[in-house]
């Protein structure tokens, strides 16, 4: 976080899948920003709606309500074909699975070259084999490996070709969903190094949606947790982690095995109780409880969790 | 607490095994030469990345290896029979279930879309207990509240689809438990779920094994699983086991560089905008023979004598093995990385506060 410029302001965003009686609030009333060249994470449980807020920047999901801001200005609704194309560009997303994320009949030429094309981001042939070599070295593969096929490499190696397809576009934003969590474990810290030694280079900026919170803490400088479409708490991460203030935030930090024997015996999982809060009459509004750390209260609450404040998990 | 539910009657042992899977024409040794004694009562972890062997290992137990795979050499000993001997199905049928069940990965793959859960679990009561009608239909409903559901009668006549992830791998459990069984295996039981719901399952497995006496089998690689569920660790690389010991012995005394490297390759060990530990290279090509100790060309402690000779199992105390040659009286002493010794430093502190 070294400039407080904001690249990505989320305001008020609202998702509704379905409609009439099918109607399911995905996301409700979500705002948050992200400063430009910091990491980001979502964390929550499945269903929880941190997927579809990560696809909702991406704009595969349609934004129901609420407003996306890049760079200050919107992404959503109606916008100059222009700036259409540059967001395409400059926003690029990471997947989850590294075997389902690849087209298994195309070579990892055209898999990372596609974007190229349809931006016609490239001058000749020669220049487009030149960035697709580029690209490919960054990730730390061999140029080589153009011309192969997606099954020919392991899981970690297929996982770099899908940063690699992200890269190639010159992004300055990328959304990386669970992107280690199909990996094995001594994968898992070669991508995560290398995720953090390509945002140095290239002065990226990460919005980190995952589940696993030891790696959440690692990675990212701010965390927010979303519960059932509501951000329930957002901080710098090591407050989040050394003075977790809202119920579900404690739950989900309590849930997580950590790696000692002795502790975990002794440990007793919090079980998160929605029906705690009186919301019905008195209803929560996102606050902030010191600088830069917001919980999601009512008036009441928030009084009870100044006072005892400082109830760290670990 | 820990040396209580640690007695010595041994209830399976796992004698010099070697299984092979023949692809292509070619033959691919899958576990290389492993011993291991399962104890009555404990539980038992075993750790290692995919592609290590750990589930095939136990596929072996079960019987349920695949068509082209095969034990090679070796005996695995349960009740005064021999497993790795068990030539049919029906053999295997006097096991499977009955004595050693298991709960698979994907509680969403595991069960049957078209039967009610009910009939599933009592399926197997009838199978293996022999109940018949209304004293079958009881056993069901008595499991399911073991396992942690409620409105049980409604339950028994739902469909898979109707549960979420959790609720049906405590379906799978149920169903496992049914078979009365002696011996409980369980393979990844918790990748597929949140890490709440995860708590709550390893919270139940626990429960149950204290209130059915099992003795269970931890299959996973996530090293904060094992911490909360295992009394004991074996960590496998390459179709090998090359360190076994109670929890604490493993975590904070390792003396395997892969041990060390799997705990350095912790996000928790790593200090923010510095590179993480990883292991460099990838896991050797089992069709090929693997010289020494496997681990040899990742790792930057290998000895010379790590590239020929494979290292015999070194004591380190009763309960605690390594198959590293660092551990002979003439290597040389290695410096380990401050992060991990500060890792283990922390870890024994606790134990001095029990």
């Amino acid at each position: 976080m070294n400039s407080r410029e904001k690249l990505i302001e989320v305001k008020n965003l609202k998702v509704v899948f379905g409609k009439g009686k099918n109607k399911f609030v995905a996301i409700n009333d979500v705002s948050f920003d992200i400063y430009k060249g910091e990491t980001f994470s979502l964390v929550g449980e499945s269903g929880s709606g941190k997927t579809t807020i990560g696809r909702a920047i991406m704009r595969i999901n349609e934004v129901s309500d609420g407003q996306i801001l890049f760079h200050g200005k919107p992404i959503n609704g109606r916008i100059p074909k222009v700036w259409d194309r540059e967001i395409t560009q400059k926003i690029q997303m990471i997947f989850q699975d590294p075997m389902a994320s690849l087209n298994e009949r195309a070579k990892v030429d055209y898999i990372i070259s596609e974007g190229l094309a349809n931006t016609k981001n490239y001058k000749n042939e020669a220049d487009r084999q030149q960035k697709i070599r580029n690209a490919l070295l960054n990730v730390g593969l061999l140029p080589e490996f153009a011309s192969r096929f997606p099954h020919e490499f392991s899981g970690g190696q297929r996982q770099r070709i899908g940063i690699a397809r992200a890269l190639v576009m010159e992004p300055e934003f990328i959304i990386a969903d669970e992107p280690i969590s199909a990996l094995d474990v001594s994968i898992r810290a070669q991508v995560l190094n290398l995720l953090s030694s390509l945002q140095e280079e290239n002065n990226l900026t990460y919005l980190f949606i995952a589940h696993d919170l030891s790696i959440v803490r690692f990675i990212s400088d701010r965390t927010a947790v979303i519960y059932k479409g509501n951000i329930v708490e957002l901080a710098e991460t090591e407050k989040l982690f050394s003075n977790p203030i809202h119920p579900y935030t404690r739950t989900l930090l309590s849930a997580v095995p950590e790696p000692n024997p002795y502790k975990e015996r002794g440990k007793i999982v919090e079980i998160y109780d929605p029906t705690q809060h009186q919301y019905d009459t008195h209803p929560p509004s996102f606050m902030e409880v010191e600088k830069g750390h917001f919980v999601l209260a009512n008036e009441e609450e928030i009084e009870r969790y100044r006072t005892t404040k400082k109830m760290g998990v670990s | 607490m820990m040396e209580a539910n640690h007695p010595q009657e041994r209830i399976l042992s796992i004698q010099n095994l070697v299984i092979q899977f023949t692809l292509r024409g070619q033959v691919l040794k899958a576990i290389r030469d492993i011993s291991l004694d399962l104890y009555k009562g404990e539980s038992l972890a075993i750790v290692g990345e995919s592609g290590s062997g750990k589930s095939v290992l136990v596929k072996s137990i079960m019987g349920l290896l695949d068509k082209n795979g095969y034990i090679d050499q070796g005996q695995i000993l349960y009740n005064d029979m021999d497993l790795a001997g068990f030539k049919t199905e029906e053999d295997w049928l006097k096991i499977r279930g009955k004595e050693i069940a298991m709960v698979t990965q994907d509680p969403m793959t595991s069960l049957n879309p078209l039967k009610t859960i009910g009939k599933q679990i009592e399926e197997c009561v009838v199978l293996h207990q022999g109940l018949k009608g209304k004293e079958a239909y009881h056993v069901t409903l008595k499991l399911l509240t073991d396992v942690g559901i409620y409105d049980v009668e409604k339950r028994y006549k739902q469909y898979p689809h109707e549960f979420s992830g959790g609720m049906r791998q405590r379906i799978v459990i149920a169903i496992a438990l049914a078979c009365n069984p002696k011996i409980l295996i369980c393979d990844e039981p918790t990748t597929a779920l949140d890490v709440t719901i995860q708590a709550q399952i390893l919270q139940l497995l626990k429960n149950l094994q204290k209130k059915y006496g099992l003795t269970t089998v931890y299959i996973t690689h996530d090293l904060g699983v094992v911490a909360k569920v295992a009394d004991r660790i074996a960590v496998m690389y390459a179709g090998d086991i090359i360190e076994v010991g109670k929890a604490h012995e493993v975590f904070f005394d390792g003396k395997h560089p892969y041990t060390w490297a799997l705990i350095s390759s912790l996000p928790q060990l790593g200090s923010k905008g510095e590179q993480l530990f990883s292991i460099k290279g990838t896991p050797p090509n089992l069709f090929k023979e693997i010289k020494g100790d496997a681990f040899a060309p990742r790792n930057q402690y290998a000895l010379k004598i790590d590239f020929v000779e494979r290292p015999p199992f070194f004591k380190v105390s009763d309960t605690h093995y390594a198959r590293t040659w660092l551990l002979d009286p003439r290597s040389p002493k290695v410096e380990l990385p401050e992060a991990l010794l500060a890792f283990f430093e922390e870890g024994r502190s606790y134990a001095n506060e029990q």
